[in-house]
């Protein structure tokens, strides 16, 4: 009997056959976000040809910041969702954590610093408690995390009374949305993005050759860190440019754009490549295989629960930022938003299925619909129903790969 | 003929009052394919629930390589390479054959995935079991058909050393071609020499694939039989009880 050939890994034949591949998966129910890149490229073409202000750098530099609160929060919200749980309170998490910093820095006088950390830990407690509720248990994250929604409201009004409102007074943290970096570190920022993905691409790539495994075509790989410094560049090249009105010069990438890039980074980094993260996927794919596999699911599903929340008060620092104070009120209706952005990324609802990436870009998709709305002057009523209808399309979206996905499977 | 991988002697299980094996005698060899048969409620789950510690016996003497062992959990009878292909299969939908092969028992280069050797020995291990019906060993399982699931977990215990492989009913779910490859596939098992122990309804999978043939019968074992020297109207009546011990009519 002759050797048999060898099974293949995806990785085999020409750019022409990967292509292809890719195209096979897509038309498999694996769309990724696709629908929301090209939703994107929609949303901001119809914008641009409606209102002259849309496509201008200062607003460009706007839309990104307001986004980034977003992105944060919604990338807090991928590790619940992909255990196919939900987490209703992220939104006044993120407020409480900033009410505890208010409670720390403004009220006791403590070092900003260590008030932040705890600000965070106090984040991470509110996880734990969810993820004690869920995993241990065993009550619905849906309901534990809807009596919190309410709870930490009541929490909040506790620590900073009845419509309180305190100035964000430290200047580090007023910078963080309303400050950008000098223009040289926005391009070493892009530099160290291009060198950071064309190493890793090639580290990856000697590491399958040592091993005996076939690559894709260089040229792949060449192919998307020139897409990465391209559309980097653009980006970077548009918040270059002065886009002050009057004598002071505004320009340079917000400082907020590299703080949400390393949150992306890191979160994918840990999802991708660590056991931890291949464990959060199997939990959410199949809980009973994972407990078969050794997988002390309990504990993955605490530790997503306590990384959603903490996550979440970053968001809440990114809110608090922007608008330059802490209120009593915050946080109440983001999450939807959070959620809604997840879900029009591609993030499944399901759980299983979905990256931090897709979270960004689902944000943005919202961040656009807010910011074009906004410039051609509807009313807020539109802005809600067709942020909902984005929601609504894109869970839709979300139900039905599932089902191609299922059908493929009773069909072969 | 060597010493038997398994070899159980006067073994019990009991539910409260429930005698649900009573002094069963049972041996599972290396490099053979043992069936083993007999009516819903025989007592064969119960049987592979002892074996591979998820519900272990009460009494009697389990002999693995000709030595006494106490196999008290799942846990254990993995270490000594014991591994169950369940029926449900438990796969992970959303993850690749690779990953869910090494699920639970992922490599690591430098604290990170080692996805590289992983995939690596996950090709190899489909390879010496001359899997041909799998595209990529990168396909997510969602995309794989039933009889390719059922090989992805097969494999799966062939990549953790298994010396020996319990399946439960492997071809229940599935169409006539997809039987074919699965019986392949445990036939090869056998071959590369590891003990395989199958339950199954159906006698004809059983007389295709297997070397020898158990019968269970309300908790006893009632024939061991040589496929070769047997047919399935014996078969029939050693299950139904109509006939009663090997050798007597
Ligand atoms: N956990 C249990 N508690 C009580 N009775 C059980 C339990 N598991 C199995 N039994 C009983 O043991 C007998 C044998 O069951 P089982 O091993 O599942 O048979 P088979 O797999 O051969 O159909 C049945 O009568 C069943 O009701
Ligand atoms: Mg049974």
């Amino acid at each position: 009997m002759s050797a048999p050939t060898p099974i293949s890994t995806g990785h085999e034949g020409t750019v022409r056959d990967q292509f292809r591949s890719y195209i096979q998966r897509v038309r498999g129910g694996d769309m990724g976000s696709l629908p929301a890149i090209l939703a994107l490229v929609v949303l901001a073409a119809l914008f641009a040809s409606l209102s002259p202000y849309f496509l201008t750098t200062g607003n460009i530099a706007n839309l990104f910041v307001q986004a980034s609160e977003l992105t944060v929060l919604a990338c807090a919200l991928v590790f619940v969702l992909l255990l196919a749980e939900i987490d209703l309170s992220a939104g006044v998490t993120a407020g409480s954590g900033m009410a505890v910093f208010q409670v720390l820095f403004g009220v006791l006088g403590w070092n900003w610093i260590v008030a932040l950390l705890l600000a965070l830990a106090a984040g991470a407690v509110i996880g734990a408690v969810i993820g004690f509720f869920v995993s241990r248990i065993g009550v619905p994250s849906f309901v534990v995390t809807l009596g919190l929604f309410l709870g930490l409201q009541g929490f909040m009004l506790l620590l900073l009374g009845d419509g309180g409102i305190y100035r964000l007074e430290q200047p580090e943290l007023k910078a963080i949305m309303n400050s950008n970096m000098p223009v040289w570190a926005g391009w070493a920022m892009l530099a160290i993005a291009v060198f950071g993905s064309f190493g890793l691409g090639l580290s990856d790539r000697m590491r399958r050759t040592k091993v005996g495994l076939p690559t894709r075509p260089f040229i792949m790989l060449i192919f998307k860190v020139a897409a990465i410094a391209i559309l980097g560049g653009l980006v970077v090249l548009l918040l270059s440019v002065n886009r002050g009105q009057a004598l002071l010069a505004i320009e340079g990438v917000p400082i907020v754009i590299p703080i949400v890039l390393i949150i992306l980074v890191v979160g994918t980094f840990v999802l991708d490549r660590t056991v931890f993260g291949r464990y959060i996927y199997a939990v959410g794919g199949n809980p009973e295989a994972a407990r078969r596999a050794g997988i002390k699911v309990a504990q993955i599903r605490l530790y997503a629960f306590i990384i959603c929340s903490t996550l979440a008060v970053v968001s809440g620092l990114l809110h608090a930022s922007r608008i330059g104070s802490i209120e009593s009120t915050a946080g109440r209706t983001i999450v939807l938003e959070g959620v809604a952005a997840a879900v029009v990324g591609g993030v499944s609802l399901f759980g299983g299925r979905g990256r931090l990436a897709y979270a960004a870009v689902g944000a943005l998709v919202i961040s656009i619909i807010d910011n074009g709305l906004g410039l051609i002057g509807l009313p807020a009523g539109a802005n809600f129903l067709i942020t909902g209808g984005v929601l609504v399309a894109a869970a839709t979206i979300d139900a039905l790969s599932r089902r191609r996905s299922g059908v493929s499977i009773m069909r072969t | 003929m060597g010493t038997p991988l398994i070899e159980l002697t006067n073994v019990i299980k009991n539910f409260g009052p429930v005698d649900v094996l009573k002094g069963v005698n049972f041996t599972v060899e290396e490099g053979k394919v043992t069936a083993l048969v007999g009516d819903n409620g025989a007592g064969k789950s119960t049987l592979i629930k002892g074996l591979s510690g998820v519900q272990p016996f009460d009494g009697g003497k389990v002999m693995f390589r000709g030595e006494e062992v106490n196999v008290r959990s799942p846990r254990q009878a993995s270490a000594m390479g014991i591994e169950v292909v369940y029926q449900d299969l438990a796969l992970c939908e959303n993850l690749d054959i690779v990953q869910n092969m090494f699920l639970g028992r992922e490599e690591k280069f430098g604290g990170t995935l080692d996805e590289a050797a992983m995939e690596f020995a996950a090709q190899k291990a489909l390879q010496s079991l001359s899997v041909r019906t799998v595209k990529s060993v990168r396909q997510k399982v969602s995309s794989l058909s039933g009889g390719q699931r059922q090989t992805v977990a097969i494999a799966r215990s062939v990549l953790r050393n298994a010396k020996m492989v319990i399946l439960d009913e492997p071809t229940a779910a599935l169409g006539v071609a997809q039987t074919e490859q699965v019986l392949n596939l445990v036939r090869r098992l056998a071959d590369n020499g590891i003990a395989v122990l199958i339950i199954s309804h159906n006698l004809a999978d059983v007389f295709e694939v297997a070397d020898n043939v158990s019968v269970l019968y309300l908790g006893q074992m009632v024939a061991h039989l040589k496929v070769k020297n047997t047919n399935r109207d014996e078969v029939v009546a050693y299950i139904t009880g109509s006939k009663s011990m090997t050798g007597v009519a």
